[in-house]
């Protein structure tokens, strides 16, 4: 991260944490976490259960105050502003709507508070306008129990969007949905945030959901922040194999690196196999390293070449077949053989024999860490 | 077997229960009730409204249960409930548990014993000798409905106490997060989230509390010293000293009436105050 993006002025810069770090007792749940949120972007967070995620949004919220380190929004220091003073919002992770009131009541909780109250005819338009937009109109006077989890999470979204907030937090919000109906609601989401323009946070530990949705994903664990980029970024540039394994299926080979030009490097697998391709910062010749390799990188075909396999199994996925290959030196990896590809050279069944190949430059040589 | 005869059978003992001992006491108050005291006290069988004309001889003990009942009901809750929110949301989780138990210590001796403390407490060597020491006249409390009511809200204070707890406890804290988020200030919170969402467990104190106090004897009997009586020490002399049992039976049914008609409304009340939910148990 660049030195002044933290200095608080920038003024793209809608939130910022710096060194924010939240020990509860002997737990560190977040660890000197020091990011710069652009106004406008669709952020996540992403990472394994109990990374830290949650707190995280928290500190930005409200609902945690941080250890150590300060939480900025829009420039100012928030640490010591109480939740209801902050002009962000958030979707619960099991949406915590209020059960003693209609969906309308619901939505329009946050106007109300709002001192001096807005008339009640200018409420009634805005949580019209909320139902219309998260596609519930004339649900209103709905009670929340009958509602599904999917409209629940849209009444949710609604009362939250309602108050037009600095920043949307969203806490795992479609966890509990399922899938077609997840896939829907992220499309939705991403419409919405374009649409509305407002700064989104999400928490997910779905890396499919972050890929698709996010301007930028902050890959993290144990409390900490590992890598922040886009998508492609994380999934072309991991800079280790936390992040390549997060991103994205990735096949791992460890061996020693032979040698080093500029940014690339060649690693030499058991049995000599060679694999080239982007060094991360600080490979150096002679040492032990790991190189990433993607399934979709691997070529199957039935001929004879440098690294024979055997098909151990393969799954037909639609568009793609992944086949499960073995390698008497590599052990077992994943391929991702496309239709277009397996055209030609049609496809192997479990127990035939065949060799791999990649492109120089398709492996990721990564620090062995 | 089918399973409604299985469950008939699994009932029986319970309805064979309720029957004899519910049911069939309530239908020979009802009958006695149109009775005529016999020459020596008792029952004798006769068809009269004679026994509900007079019922206004005991107008006294009626007003009296029907102020000082709904009077303690509302002291029980305006105490119980700041406890039982102490109990389940501010207190450190650690001394719950032993707070719990010390609610319901007192129960652990004779309501008699401890209405026995409080007619020292309240009589000329209790609180009024020390109010007096302290030079703010000279109070007289033992022998009046004041004396009666903090007996009667002393008395029936952990059973207000206990349900409001239990609704609180439940309550989600998530809730006041989303309330917080959503620009409400702790109060106000407190107000639009906690206090709806408690009003099951208050509904049920109060009809537990208010149901037992309409019948309650002693401590009126105790505390209050024959001058504040309730319509329970009513049934005491009428059943126990003269004798007159179709006249009791009377009073108890008019009760009985009286205490349906109540709970009815306030079921009504609260059912529409808790905008028709389901979950909102009312006992
Ligand atoms: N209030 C709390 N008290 C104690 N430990 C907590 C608390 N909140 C979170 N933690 C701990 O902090 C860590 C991070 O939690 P969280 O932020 O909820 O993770 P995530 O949302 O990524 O699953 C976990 O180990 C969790 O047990
Ligand atoms: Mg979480």
């Amino acid at each position: 991260m660049g030195a002044e993006s933290l200095t608080g002025d920038d003024k793209s810069s809608i939130a910022e944490l710096r060194g924010a770090t939240k020990r509860f007792g002997a737990v560190v749940a977040a660890r000197n976490i020091n990011l710069s949120i652009n106004r406008g972007e669709f952020l996540s967070f992403l990472g394994p259960s109990g990374c830290g995620k949650t707190t995280a949004l928290r500190m930005l919220a409200g609902f945690e105050t941080p250890t150590e380190g300060d939480i900025y929004l829009d420039g100012q220091r928030v640490n010591d502003i109480p939740p209801h003073q902050r002009p962000v919002n958030m979707v619960f992770q099991h949406y915590a709507l209020f059960p003693h009131l209609t969906v309308a009541e619901n939505i329009c909780y946050g106007l109300r508070q709002r001192r001096p109250r807005p008339p009640a005819v200018e409420i009634e338009a805005a949580v019209n306008r909320a139902l219309e937009t998260v596609r519930l109109p004339g649900f209103g006077p709905r009670r929340i129990w009958e509602m599904s989890g999917g409209q629940q999470q849209r009444v949710a979204l609604a009362r939250a969007i309602i108050n037009e907030p600095k920043l949307l937090l969203l806490d795992e919000p479609m966890a509990a949905l399922d899938k077609k109906l997840r896939h829907d609601m992220q499309i939705e989401l991403q419409t919405l945030q374009r649409k509305l323009g407002i700064t989104f946070i999400l928490v997910t530990h779905d890396q499919e959901e972050a890929l698709s949705m996010s301007d930028r994903i902050c890959i993290m664990l144990d409390g900490g922040i590992v890598q922040i980029g886009s998508p492609r970024e994380l999934y072309d540039r991991p800079k280790n194999r936390y992040v390549a394994d997060f991103v994205g299926k990735s096949n791992f080979f460890e061996g020693k690196v032979t040698s080093v030009s500029g940014e690339t490097a060649d690693m030499r697998g058991a049995g000599g196999i060679s694999f080239i391709g982007h060094a991360s910062a600080g490979i150096a010749t002679g040492q032990s390293a790991i190189a990433s390799l993607r399934p979709e990188q691997i070529s199957l075909s039935r001929g004879s070449g440098d690294v024979p396999v055997t098909v151990v199994n393969r799954i037909f996925l639609g568009e793609h077949t992944e086949y499960l290959v073995q390698n008497p030196d590599l052990g077992q990896f994943l391929i991702l053989a496309s239709r277009q590809a397996e055209a030609g050279e049609g496809n192997l069944e479990p127990g035939e024999t065949g060799s791999v190949r990649w492109r120089d430059g398709a492996a990721l040589i990564l620090n062995n860490d | 077997m089918s399973t409604r005869l299985r469950t008939s059978l699994l009932l029986a003992p319970a309805t064979a229960w309720l029957l004899a001992m519910l049911v069939l006491p309530l239908v020979v108050v009802a009958v006695f009730s149109f009775g005529e005291r016999a020459a020596a006290g008792g029952y004798s069988a006769a068809f009269t409204l004679e026994n509900f004309a007079n019922l206004g001889a005991r107008w006294a003990a009626f007003k009296n249960t029907l102020m000082l009942a709904p009077a303690g009901t509302l002291m029980c809750l305006i105490i119980a409930y700041p406890l039982a929110y102490y109990l389940a949301v501010k207190v450190d989780p650690k001394w719950r548990t032993l707070l719990l138990i010390l609610v319901i210590v007192p129960f652990w001796t004779s309501i008699l014993i401890r209405s026995y403390a409080w007619i020292y407490l309240l009589g000329g060597q209790g609180i009024p000798k020390l109010i007096s020491t302290l030079g703010f006249g000279n109070p007289r409390l033992i022998n009046t409905p004041f004396a009666v009511l903090i007996g009667i809200t002393y008395g029936y204070l952990p059973l207000m106490v206990f349900p409001i707890y239990v609704s609180l406890e439940r309550l989600d804290k998530r809730l006041l997060e989303a309330s917080a988020d959503l620009g409400s200030p702790p109060w106000r919170s407190f107000l639009q989230v906690t206090l709806p969402l408690s009003t099951p467990g208050v509904a049920t104190g109060c009809m537990l509390v208010f149901i037992l106090l309409m019948g309650e004897f002693l401590i009126p009997a105790m505390l209050g010293g024959g001058k504040v009586f309730f319509v329970g020490n009513a049934l005491v002399d009428l059943f126990l000293q003269s004798r007159n049992w179709p006249y009791g039976a009377a009073v108890a049914v008019a009760l009985v009436v009286i205490m349906l008609v109540t709970v009815t409304a306030y079921m009504r009340f609260t059912r529409r105050w808790a905008g028709g939910r389901d979950d909102v148990s009312l006992m």
